[in-house]
């Protein structure tokens, strides 16, 4: 695993919809190297009295290019939108640890919340069985991307909240749906990124039917690069009721499901 | 007529309590892991010396998330110094760190006198360890480590203890929070310390408003960053005047500017700290810089500015 450190100029900066943005870099030396799951480690210029960089999953990779897809939820993020094109940030990385390939045998799900689909694109796209991905999110506004997931050849299941796109629940309705339909005739193996309480009724279910599991956490960060140790959260040790720290940013990002000690979550 | 001075060759190395560095320029506990961390961007050796993080007699999980908040130019932490312990560290890191030319200097921490000494005479006979920082001021452990900092007394008997147990070069890391720095300076010299660290980060606290509880699952924590660097200033000053020992200076520095002044209130050499994170390249090119300015200034060494501010 490399990492660096290097200055990415901005090739194209544009807001898809529902305060959402496309980020796209030139770095030659970190795209390259982005494996499905990554993260960069992104100092947002301008940001005056606020220090840290801010993490972001790696949308894409493709040569010397990478992008970010992300919200604008918050200081950092609404200052990141003001970046133009040309401009230079600084960025470290490919960090954590992402997905790994698919176990032989097994068909991939994709489970995404929001702009979790963001860290699942690169995942997708590697994969070598495509298989279903469900999307979902509050509104249709919620809903990124669906079409590129297709055109890769993955069957996309939307499902929002207020029923403005899809159908109208929550991304583990349509996801329960077509595992009760689907499930004693395929051995799925999970791919989830997006919130927490998400995170934590993917995790229910794939650990109650024992499906491999990985899911991407999305912690807060400091360093990035696990020595800060701020982004902890607990895992199992080898004793039952044993547990241990892990770095979101070097053990994980992505955990498998069993790994994580979901009552502290 | 020549108005080119002839450059004379700038000689970057000191020796602070004993250990030669290459340069003036470290990396601060709590800030840098363990080395490997940051190996990857970082050549480590082109550090001064590497302070890794706090380790006490045995493996410690520290405290609750949320361990860290961002505040205006700083950042607050209530980490508890989680760490593999003495073993666990020689075992894990020691093999990796003595790779390297970059002296390193280990943080310890105890929650009783006998505690730390213990450390100390473990680590005595370690091979590749240049000296040893004494944290007698982290404001995240519940039992023992600050008060070690701001009691007179207790703060030299902890040394006394330290200083029977290691010939390693003691290098006790004052607090910021007493009345008088230069009583405690004092003390650390008369304890038989090699140099002196200071500051530690600041005791703090910050709240969320809509929530109406505070940042930190441990409710205060420490202060570090830009934010609390012109009070790591005074206090070197202050401290600096007050011993002949030499100081190393740290608290909120992220490039030359901030380092010269240090150097000018009296720091022998100065420490990198929050800024690692934010660009973990800022050591490397602080150290680059100082040679560049050094140079153009007509200094041959660091030791040329050191004090130099006209108080």
């Amino acid at each position: 695993m490399s990492m660096y450190q290097e200055n990415a100029t901005v090739l194209e900066h544009i807001a898809i919809q529902g305060g959402y943005n496309l980020l796209l870099m030139r770095a030659p030396r970190i795209a390259p190297a982005v494996r499905p799951g990554q993260f960069v480690h992104v100092l947002v210029p301008h940001l005056g009295e606020s220090i840290l960089r801010r993490p972001f999953s790696v949308f894409k990779a493709d040569g010397d290019r990478l992008a970010i897809l992300y919200k604008d939820v918050g200081k950092g993020t609404r200052t990141l939108t003001y970046l133009r094109h040309g401009e230079t940030l600084s960025l470290v990385g490919p960090l954590g640890r992402g997905y790994p390939g698919l176990t032989e045998g097994r068909f991939p799900i994709l489970v995404a919340g929001g702009y979790g689909m963001a860290a699942l694109y690169l995942c997708a796209r590697t994969l070598p069985v495509k298989g279903v991905a469900f999307f979902g999110g509050r509104a249709a506004a919620d809903i990124l991307c669906v079409r590129e997931f297709e055109a890769l050849g993955w069957r996309v299941e939307v499902t929002t909240e207020d029923g403005s796109l899809g159908r109208r629940g929550k991304v583990t309705d349509a996801l329960d749906a077509y595992l009760s339909a689907e499930g004693a005739a395929i051995a799925p193996e999970l791919f989830v990124c997006g919130p927490s309480g998400m995170l934590k009724a993917v995790a229910a279910r794939a650990l109650e039917r024992q499906w491999p599991a990985w899911i991407s956490v999305d912690n807060n960060m400091g360093c990035g690069v696990g020595a800060c140790l701020t982004c902890v959260l607990k895992v199992h040790g080898e004793q039952p009721g044993d547990w241990s720290w892990a770095r979101a940013c070097r053990e994980g990002p992505v955990f498998r499901a069993e790994e994580i000690v979901w009552e502290a979550v | 007529m020549n108005d080119q001075q002839p450059t004379r060759p700038v000689d970057l190395s000191v020796t602070i309590g004993g250990i030669r560095m290459r340069n003036p320029v470290m990396v601060a506990s709590g800030t840098f892991g363990y080395g490997p961390e940051y190996a990857e961007l970082v050549d480590l050796d082109r550090l001064g010396a590497i302070v890794v993080k706090g380790i006490c007699l045995n493996p410690t999980t520290g405290n609750p998330t949320p361990r860290t908040a961002e505040v205006a130019s700083g950042l607050l932490n209530a980490i508890g110094l989680p760490g593999p312990g003495v073993d666990g560290f020689v075992r894990t890191y020691m093999p990796f760190l003595r790779r390297y030319q970059t002296p390193v200097i280990v943080n310890i921490w105890g929650k009783t006198i006998e505690e730390y000494a213990e450390v100390a005479r473990r680590f005595d006979a370690v091979d590749g360890i240049a000296g040893l920082e004494v944290n007698v001021s982290c404001p995240n452990i519940k039992e023992g480590s600050a008060l070690f900092g701001t009691d007179l007394d207790m703060f030299r008997r902890v040394l006394d203890a330290i200083r029977a147990a290691t010939r390693l070069p003691m290098i006790p890391k004052l607090a910021p929070n007493v009345s008088d720095i230069a009583v405690f300076a004092r003390a650390a010299e008369a304890c038989g310390a090699d140099a002196i660290s200071l500051i530690n980060s600041f005791p703090a606290m910050a709240v969320d408003i809509k929530t109406r509880r505070p940042k930190l699952a441990n409710i205060t924590g420490g202060l570090t960053g830009p934010a609390i660097r012109p009070i790591a200033v005074r206090l070197v000053w202050q401290a600096a005047k007050a011993v002949t020992i030499p100081v190393i200076g740290m608290g909120g520095i992220s490039r030359l500017e901030d380092a010269l002044e240090f150097f000018m209130v009296g720091a022998d050499a100065v420490a990198l700290g929050t800024v690692n994170f934010t660009d973990p390249s800022a050591a490397v090119t602080l150290v680059d810089e100082l040679a560049d300015y050094l140079r153009k200034g007509g200094h041959a060494s660091p030791g040329e500015i050191v004090g130099t501010v006209q108080a």
